[in-house]
């Protein structure tokens, strides 16, 4: 069941270049998020139309928050709410992560990383050990509250401005990181090269999928990437990352 | 006691508010915010005879006052649709329009085929879609094509047929009374205009197809406009899209000459625009004192 809800913002905080810290009271879309889950904002500004989905960062009693980068002129707009401003939001959607038992490993890269704080905190609560590995390209945000949390974690920087110099799949390499699932979220190319890591060591793998897209909840079909299917003739399908995903098994992702 | 029901060739509808294909999939996305049973009807994602893959993504770039896209129809094909959407949206109490697609005649023939004898209200042919390369549009542009296709399914159809129209022609009032000539009991209109978006600082289409139509509050007055010449060209019901957000916009198309109207992207804007609508309408009537929608209609000279 989704919901469109008024949200009040609580609070927006600049954590680093281009990336912005919300809080927003919403109790109806707070106590039915999860893990991996987006919701959409409305720009409602009359000129851009269609909501932009932002993953939930961390879900409270009767709030979410949400960590994103300003990519565009509607999260632009969202970059300069204040507190007491109100946004109209349509949510949860999409599916979030199937948190399994045993151990875990997180797998983030730049602006996938939010989504899997409240992940880390969900699985570190059912007594999950956790190690997460987040990717920049300079810098980091967010590493100290997984650190809080409870999870292990190592960062890997392009630059070498932070941790380790070179990319995540590389750090998992090189400190030889494994664990019962893997759960991941970040750029196309960087899923695609996890996904080789986790086949070769056969870890299952769940991927974090974006896509454009207009209406968040499967109404449109803009938003699709193709997903191996046994029924179709040539063997896949075009899945919708709205509806179907975002999150799907890195083994059912036919990777370009 | 004001009077919201329409007769569109002979069904009557509670009230002319409609869905536009493919932006409302079958209603079941929608049915978590607005009671279907509101809607006077839904028209449903286009249906072909087979499963459709549609484009490769990206589909969809937003552009001022509206957006693009360049889905091609994806859709599990007729069979599915039968066996699923059907028995869902006979639940609700609205009527069902399908609208049916095809890359070539014989394949819009095939889906009205298998479409004889099922509990479905209305019939739309799509001959408008930009985002197929054979058929869709092609079929729309020309108006020996459109009265020839249109004639085909005739034939086979056993429900009123509506036939929706592209407004990428130089007179639309041409290809209109082509497919009128062709045996259209309804012609319903514009499908999206075609349009394209660049990223600059990527140097590409934003949309993997490049091209992809044009819908969304912007393209309103062309609408409106549109509406107006057809229904002075033709005898048929008209039904009126492109842009229409609220009861405002839906009245502007009623009074250019619609007998019903359809609400498309304002779904992916506000999930109870339909319904919002379906209210402006009756209050605009009792503020105003219009007791039937006939006495506006098409009241443009």
């Amino acid at each position: 069941m989704k919901k469109t809800e008024t949200a009040v913002v609580l609070s927006n905080n600049k954590l680093s270049e281009g990336i912005y810290d919300i809080v927003l009271e919403c109790p109806e879309c707070a106590a039915m998020a999860k893990a991996g889950q987006f919701i959409e904002i409305y720009p409602d500004n009359g000129v851009n139309l269609l909501a932009r989905p932002i993953s939930i960062c961390e879900v409270g009693e009767k709030t979410l928050r949400i960590v994103f980068q300003v990519v565009g002129k509607g999260t632009e707009l969202f970059s300069g709410l204040m507190e007491g401003d109100s946004v109209r939001i349509l949510g949860t959607c999409g599916n979030g992560y199937d948190l399994k038992s045993g151990s875990a490993l997180l797998v983030g890269g730049g602006i996938g990383v939010p989504p899997l704080l409240e992940t880390a905190k969900r699985l570190i609560a059912a007594g999950s050990d956790v190690t997460v590995v987040l990717g920049f390209r300079s810098g980091s945000f967010l590493s100290e509250e997984f650190k809080k949390a409870g999870a292990k974690v190592y960062i890997a920087t392009d630059d070498g401005s932070v941790g380790f110099k070179g990319n995540v799949v590389d750090l998992i390499k090189s400190e030889d990181l494994t664990a019962d699932t893997v759960y991941s979220c970040g750029p196309k190319i960087m899923l695609k090269f996890l996904a080789l890591h986790c086949e070769e060591r056969n870890m299952p793998l769940q991927v974090s999928m974006e896509e454009r897209m207009a209406c968040g909840i499967g109404a449109c079909v803009g938003c699709v990437v193709k997903i191996k299917d046994e029924t179709a003739a040539d063997g896949w399908a075009h899945k919708k990352v709205c509806k179907d995903g975002p999150v799907f098994d890195s083994k059912e992702v036919c990777w370009e | 006691m004001i009077n919201t029901k329409v007769n569109i060739c002979g069904v009557e509808l509670k009230n002319p508010v409609m869905t536009a294909s493919g932006t409302f999939g079958s209603g079941r996305e929608f049915s978590d915010f607005i009671d279907l049973n509101r809607l006077g009807a839904v028209v449903v994602k286009g249906v072909a005879a087979v499963p459709w893959k549609g484009n490769p993504a990206p589909r969809i770039a937003e552009v001022y006052g509206g957006m693009l896209n360049s889905v091609g129809l994806q859709n599990p094909g007729v069979d599915w649709f039968i066996e699923n959407d059907i028995p869902f949206l006979r639940q609700f109490d609205t009527k069902i329009i399908v609208n049916v697609c095809g890359h070539s005649v014989e394949e819009y023939e095939n889906v009205v085929k298998k479409l004889q004898g099922q509990d479905i209200d209305m019939l739309e042919l799509n001959i408008s879609c930009p985002n197929v390369s054979e058929g869709g549009m092609s079929f729309g542009t020309d108006p020996k094509m459109a009265e020839n296709v249109v004639k085909a399914v005739k034939k086979l159809a056993d429900k009123p047929l509506i036939v929706k129209l592209t407004p990428n022609v130089t007179d639309i009032t041409e290809i209109a009374k082509a497919a009128v000539s062709g045996g259209a009991d309804a012609l319903s209109l514009i499908n999206t205009l075609t349009g394209m978006k660049i990223d600059i600082y990527r140097r590409k289409p934003v949309l993997q197809r490049k091209v992809g139509g044009m819908s969304g509050p912007a393209v309103k007055p062309v609408a409106v406009r549109m509406v107006y010449q057809v229904a002075k060209a033709v005898d048929v019901p008209i039904i009126g899209m492109g842009g229409i957000s609220n009861a405002e916009d839906a009245l502007e198309f009623i009074m250019a000459g619609a007998t019903g109207v359809s609400l498309g992207t304002a779904n992916f804007v506000d999930p109870y625009a339909t319904v919002k609508t379906v209210e402006g309408i009756e209050e605009y009537m009792r503020k105003y004192g219009v007791n039937d929608l006939s006495e506006i209609r098409g009241i443009i000279e």
